[in-house]
């Protein structure tokens, strides 16, 4: 669990990175969070309209609706709850309204999320219908909202921040420029004490011999290895009908320049720099419990259901490079786009936080986009508005490991 | 750095075979600067295609069943040839994998 620091730290950051505090709120269990929402969390597919509807009534709430949830089993429904608990454990999440069809599983989701002490409350339609359940759930929401909006932020070392990182619509210049940026701040943030979180297992394919080195032990790496063997036999070989061109690399990544899965992996990888190392192997939207420190995620490459995973883990700011202009956002957790393609920036500048460009003209070096990327996290943090957030883009989406019964 | 030393391609390692457009509208006939980022060396290379950036040029003449290097790592191999300053992409390369 995180360990509980001083939230008013005078010490001043070292030369070379700059303001490494940031104003979070600290919620009931001592995580740090960077945004404060109030969220109306359905258990299942079937109670996405009542809280839509509680969301409509009840101003500065927000619904997340999502497909799954109903007739799932064994491994399924434990990453279904594990995501829903996780999402709503989140310390970007101040207070919780859960709506289920039934109050069984309902309650099994408010039982998971309550641990954290923050406010959080169920409702399970049947016996009752949407209008009276929307009515209930809306008075609390309204209590849960007023409440958050008077909860303040306070100065938080930077080692208090959970960040994680995935890209996508990849292309070329990701390998050279964003995913490099990446990795240079995971290599100055993560030995100063923050959480970061890799993952995208099939898309390590073709790196899979540089990855497991980086492992911290080899017992670590060799955790790694049968999650990413796992991966390509369950999913990949069970499944596949050729080699995979179109979905990986995509459409969009061919277009980019990449032509095989093994140059899109060695891009990627580049996300976790040159000195750090992994010290765990996380199931999908597992909390790490190894204490600070670099993990991988076993997920697969799909950005939404990736940052889904990674905020249900506990991770509340997410860094995204993108070649070619992936628009993903989280309503949880600010998605922070870079991107190191000058024509991606001249057609669609509105999606990119942080602009590396400079990297292909050789005008900036990976020390300072790196430092750019930093600085960016910090206001990110202390409440600028990404790209993704202004724009409303709110993905969220539950990875479904197989069919229901 | 002055304009006329932005290069137009950059290549991960001095052991890769191909290296990565990094210009808008490259033509064919371009004598182009490039630049190998591990060690910082420049080479020069003519372009013999328009290529869009982000894509690939060999840097010396591939035939069908030859290792494409990138990251100093073996990426896939040639399905058909590209000749020094050709486009190398998914008409002529593929995955090892899968």
């Amino acid at each position: 669990m995180p360990t509980k620091t001083s939230a008013t730290k005078k010490s001043k950051p070292s030369a070379g990175t700059s303001n490494l505090s940031f104003w979070g709120w600290r919620r009931e269990n001592g995580r740090v969070g960077v945004r404060n929402h109030v969220i109306i969390l359905p258990l299942d597919d079937l109670s996405n309209a009542a809280c839509e509807a509680v969301a409509n009534n009840i101003k500065g709430t927000m619904a997340l609706p999502h497909h799954y949830g109903r007739l799932q089993f064994g491994e399924d429904l434990e990453l279904h709850f594990r995501t829903l608990i996780g999402t709503g454990s989140n310390p970007n999440v101040a207070a919780v309204v859960v709506i289920g069809i039934e109050d069984g599983w309902t309650d099994r989701v408010v039982k998971g999320i309550a641990k954290t002490g923050k406010p959080v409350v169920g409702f399970g339609i049947e016996g009752h219908g949407d209008i009276a359940t929307i009515a209930k759930a809306s008075y609390k929401a309204k209590e849960f909202v007023q409440r958050a909006s008077e909860l303040k932020r306070e100065e938080c070392d930077i080692s208090e921040l959970w960040v994680s990182t995935k890209c996508g619509e990849s292309d070329t210049t990701t390998g050279l420029g964003s995913c490099p940026t990446v990795g240079n701040m995971y290599d100055k943030l993560i030995p100063k004490g923050i959480h970061g979180v890799f993952g995208e297992t099939s898309e390590i394919t073709g790196a899979e011999h540089i990855c497991v080195k980086r492992a911290a032990t080899p017992a670590i790496g060799e955790k790694w290895m049968k999650t990413f063997q796992a991966y390509q036999a369950e999913v990949i070989e069970a499944n596949k009908v050729d080699d995979l061109s179109e979905s990986q690399p995509t459409k969009g990544n061919i277009a980019g320049g990449l032509s095989s899965i093994e140059e899109k992996a060695l891009g990627n990888l580049e996300k976790i720099g040159r000195t750090c190392t992994f010290i765990d192997v996380l199931k999908p939207a597992e909390t790490p419990a190894q204490g600070p420190g670099l993990y991988y995620m076993d997920t697969s490459s799909a950005a939404a259901e990736c940052v889904t995973l990674m905020a249900a883990g506990g991770y509340v700011v997410h860094t995204f490079p993108t070649g070619q202009g992936n628009i993903i956002g989280n309503p949880i957790v600010p998605v922070i786009k870079i991107s190191a393609n000058p024509k991606t920036l001249r057609t669609m500048p509105e999606h990119i936080d942080v602009d590396v460009t400079g990297i292909l003209r050789r005008e900036m070096t990976l020390d300072t986009a790196g430092d750019a990327l930093i600085d960016m996290i910090v206001r990110t943090s202390n409440g600028r508005l990404t790209a993704a957030e202004a724009l409303g883009h709110r993905e969220f989406v539950m990875t479904k490991l197989y069919r229901s019964a | 750095m002055s304009k006329s030393n932005i290069p137009q391609f950059l290549v991960h390692s001095p052991k890769d075979n191909v290296g990565v457009v990094v210009v808008e509208d490259l033509k064919a006939g371009t004598k182009m600067l490039g630049v190998v980022t591990e060690n910082d060396t420049t080479i020069h290379v003519t372009a013999k295609h328009d290529i869009p950036i982000g894509h690939k040029i060999a840097l010396k003449d591939l035939k069908e069943g030859d290792t494409v290097i990138k990251y100093g790592e073996d990426v896939g191999r040639m399905t058909g040839s590209a000749k020094e300053g050709e486009h190398v992409h998914v008409h002529n390369h593929r995955t090892k994998r899968w």
